[in-house]
C-alpha cells in the first residue's frame, strides 16, 4: 500500500531529513514512471537506468533546496525522465546499437574478413616456413619472387631492377615457383590453412 | 481488426522498477550531503 500523504507533505518531510519520505515518494510513483519510460524505450534495463537517473536528479535537487514546484511533483519528475529519454535516444543515434534476438542474429549476416586466432597462428607459421623455403632458391629466382610477391613490383619494374629482359624475369619467376613446389613435395610440407 | 491495431501490446505494459534499483536510490539519498559554503553548493557523497 502506498502512502496516503500527499506529495507536497512528503517532500517537506524529506527536506527536513525524513529519509522514509523519499522511499514513499519513489514507491508511490514507481509504476507510473517506470511504465512511462518503458513505453518509450521498450527495454527494461534502460528503463531502470533512466528511472534511477531521474530520481538521482530529484534527490539532488530536493536536498539542495532548489525544488520550487510545490503541488506539481509528478509532472516535474516526468519532465526530468522525458529529457533523459531524449538524451538516451540522441546518444544512441550517434552510436546506434543493435540487439539480436532468437529469430535473427545480426552476426549471421555480418562477417569479419580477419582470421580467427587459431587460423592467424597457422598463417604466421606458414609464412615463416615459406621464408625458409624461399631462402633455398637460387639467388636470381629468389630475388624475382620476393620483388613480385612481397614488394608487389610489376615484371617491368623487376626487369629494370635486375637489369634483365622482362621475359627473363618472367622465366625466373616461373622456375622459382616450380622449384618451390619441388622443395615442398620433397619435404612433404603442408602449407594450407 | 488485428491489422488495424498493429502497435505492440507492450506499449501499455505496466511495469515497476525492481526493489534493488530503488534500494540503490535510498542508499544514494542517505549518503548524499549538501553543504553550502560561502555561496557555493557542494555535494558530498559518503559512499
Amino acid at each position: 500500500m502506498h502512502s496516503t500523504i500527499n506529495d507536497a507533505t512528503l517532500i517537506r518531510n524529506y527536506i527536513s531529513g525524513d529519509e522514509r519520505a523519499i522511499e514513499e515518494l519513489i514507491n508511490k510513483h514507481n509504476q507510473r514512471l517506470s511504465s512511462y519510460i518503458y513505453s518509450k524505450v521498450q527495454d527494461m534495463s534502460v528503463t531502470e537506468d533512466i528511472f534511477q537517473d531521474t530520481f538521482i536528479k530529484v534527490i539532488s535537487t530536493l536536498k539542495r533546496g532548489a525544488y520550487n514546484e510545490e503541488g506539481k511533483f509528478l509532472p516535474w519528475v516526468m519532465r526530468i525522465a522525458h529529457n533523459l529519454i531524449i538524451d538516451h535516444f540522441r546518444r544512441n543515434k550517434r552510436m546506434p546499437k543493435y540487439k539480436g534476438n532468437k529469430e535473427f542474429n545480426i552476426f549471421s549476416v555480418l562477417t569479419d574478413d580477419k582470421l580467427n586466432a587459431e587460423k592467424q597462428l597457422i598463417k604466421d607459421q606458414i609464412d615463416q616456413d615459406l621464408e625458409v623455403l624461399i631462402e633455398q632458391l637460387p639467388k636470381d629466382q629468389r630475388d624475382v619472387l620476393i620483388m613480385r610477391i612481397y614488394q608487389d613490383m610489376s615484371f617491368n619494374e623487376i626487369a629494370e631492377n635486375t637489369e634483365v629482359s622482362i621475359n627473363t624475369a618472367l622465366g625466373r619467376m616461373r622456375y622459382a615457383l616450380i622449384n618451390l613446389r619441388k622443395i615442398i613435395e620433397k619435404n612433404q610440407i603442408v602449407l594450407t590453412n | 481488426m488485428e491489422q488495424i491495431y498493429s502497435s505492440p501490446a507492450t506499449h501499455c505494459k505496466l511495469i515497476s522498477t525492481r526493489k534493488e534499483a530503488v534500494n540503490f536510490l535510498l542508499n544514494y539519498s542517505k549518503s548524499l550531503e549538501i553543504h553550502k559554503v560561502q555561496g557555493m553548493t557542494i555535494e558530498n557523497n559518503l559512499n
